[in-house]
């Protein structure tokens, strides 16, 4: 099944997807990965409006003239696992990466109507193609890994991990 | 004695940097639709798509193939009949410095494993060095991603652990791996050596020919099984089910002290950004 979604998204929204369904996003979604994680948790307020929002793990190659934006697939997301948290009490909604998190993570993203999608790893200039304006939100000094707010036209996901406690990672492997 | 100018290497390894993060080598893309063509699932096929699509995309020239641009990685074989003045590792750092800034390539190395800071030109290069016969330069570079080079591992086995304990050792390491390294990958295995011996010659493994097979029967045995053995494990494109976890498996050998069994598994993504150049 196929969903068209625009952020904010709500837990109603969330509760709809299943793991395995196609998502394409259209509208706003911020960008954060390491460093910004790891920034935000010292900071008093979120920088954006974290309420049914959107976060994608990504640090894109610099643009080239007249390009929004170079090569920005997903980077892997169990290294931003424990830095999440927060961000989901805060009501952040969703996360775009790609690869497998830890069981505490799934269980934590449960308790807060969360949703993992993983977009396509390595499909970085596919992935750009979709992604129509940026603007820089904070924390320029960390090159690729400042938070950017992306507008994105049908920029396609798939459900990792529902709100139902399934896992796209366990498909096949039982 | 032959003589090369150094300015050479350093516009050669820029303009190579740039042109293997944009286009994938033909043999890749043929084995990216065959794995395609095997898919029965629709979401496996669905990412194989999107891999297929992001290099025609790539190749165009508008963004690299992936925001990993990588760490460069140069095996040097220097021919011992060769001469050049100046300093070799300073040309092939230029032309890494140039292709990342020139060619609008992330910066992905910092200087110090806690200070963290970015070098800003992602540099330096690890370059390894061979002399060999002859008055040939052959720069075997790869553009190396993380992601990959994060789930990769050296593990000492017992000799007696045998062809076996080898063959399990890989094929946990790639289901506990899963999506992270990006599937479908390319294997490298190094066996023998010591601790880094086995590391340099599985690295060395991954970059070799995707249709290359051992001249060493039980090895290519070993490769072929390993093959078939991986792609059994359901992990798939992306980790999310399928029949392609890997594309190929390259096992290089070296001899090694009697009491040891050094097993290095290096894992390389789908995107894989390498070439040979000889001067």
């Amino acid at each position: 099944m196929t969903h068209h979604l625009t952020p904010p998204i709500s837990i109603e929204e969330a509760k709809k997807l299943q793991t395995g369904d196609k998502v394409l996003i259209t509208g706003t979604i911020y960008t954060a990965r390491d460093a910004a994680h790891a920034r935000l948790m010292n900071e008093k307020e979120i920088p954006f409006d974290i309420e049914g929002s959107v976060i994608y793990y990504v640090g894109p190659t610099p643009a080239r003239n007249g390009e929004v934006i170079g090569a920005a697939g997903p980077t892997s997301s169990y290294r931003m696992d424990e830095l999440a948290v927060p961000l989901m009490e805060k009501g952040l909604r969703m996360m775009i990466g790609k690869g497998d998190r830890s069981e505490t993570f799934r269980e934590k993203m449960i308790e807060n109507h969360a949703v993992y999608l993983i977009a396509t790893g390595g499909a970085g200039a596919l992935l750009a193609s979709k992604i129509k304006k940026r603007t820089l939100i904070k924390y320029e000094e960390l090159g690729p890994e400042a938070i950017y707010k992306l507008e994105v036209e049908n920029f396609p996901c798939f459900v990792a991990y529902d709100v139902h406690g399934n896992n796209i990672f366990k498909r096949s492997h039982s | 004695m032959r003589e090369i100018d150094l300015s050479e290497v350093t516009e050669k390894i820029k303009e190579t940097l740039i042109r293997i993060n944009h286009e994938l080598d033909d043999s890749l893309v043929t084995a990216f639709n065959r794995a395609k063509d095997k898919e029965k699932d629709d979401l496996s096929r669905s990412i194989l798509d999107d891999i297929i699509q992001n290099q025609d995309i790539a190749r165009k020239g508008s963004a690299p193939l992936c925001q990993d641009t990588g760490m460069v990685v140069v095996f040097a074989e220097i021919g011992s009949d060769l001469f050049y003045e100046g300093n070799l590792d300073e040309a092939i750092n230029k032309g890494v410095s140039e292709a990342y800034t020139d060619g609008y390539l992330r910066k992905s190395v910092v200087n110090d494993p806690f200070d963290r800071i970015n070098t800003k030109d992602n540099t330096p290069a690890i370059i390894h060095h061979k002399i060999v016969d002859g008055s040939q330069l052959k720069l075997n570079l790869a553009s190396k991603g993380a992601g990959s080079e994060n789930m990769s591992k050296v593990v000492m086995l017992k000799p007696s652990d045998g062809i076996e304990g080898v063959k399990q050792l890989v094929l946990d390491t790639i289901f506990d791996a899963g999506g992270k390294p990006c599937p479908p990958l390319i294997v490298g295995v190094g066996i023998g050596g010591n601790l880094e011996k086995s590391a340099l010659i599985a690295k060395e493994a991954v970059l070799r020919d995707l249709d290359d097979e051992s001249d060493n029967e039980t090895i290519r045995a070993m490769e072929r099984d390993l093959y078939e053995a991986i792609n059994r494990l359901g992990v798939g494109p992306m980790g999310v089910g399928g029949e392609t976890t890997c594309l190929a498996v390259k096992i290089n050998t070296f001899p090694m002290h009697i009491a040891s069994l050094p097993v290095a598994i290096n894992i390389q993504c789908h995107s894989s950004r390498h070439e040979v150049i000889v001067l």
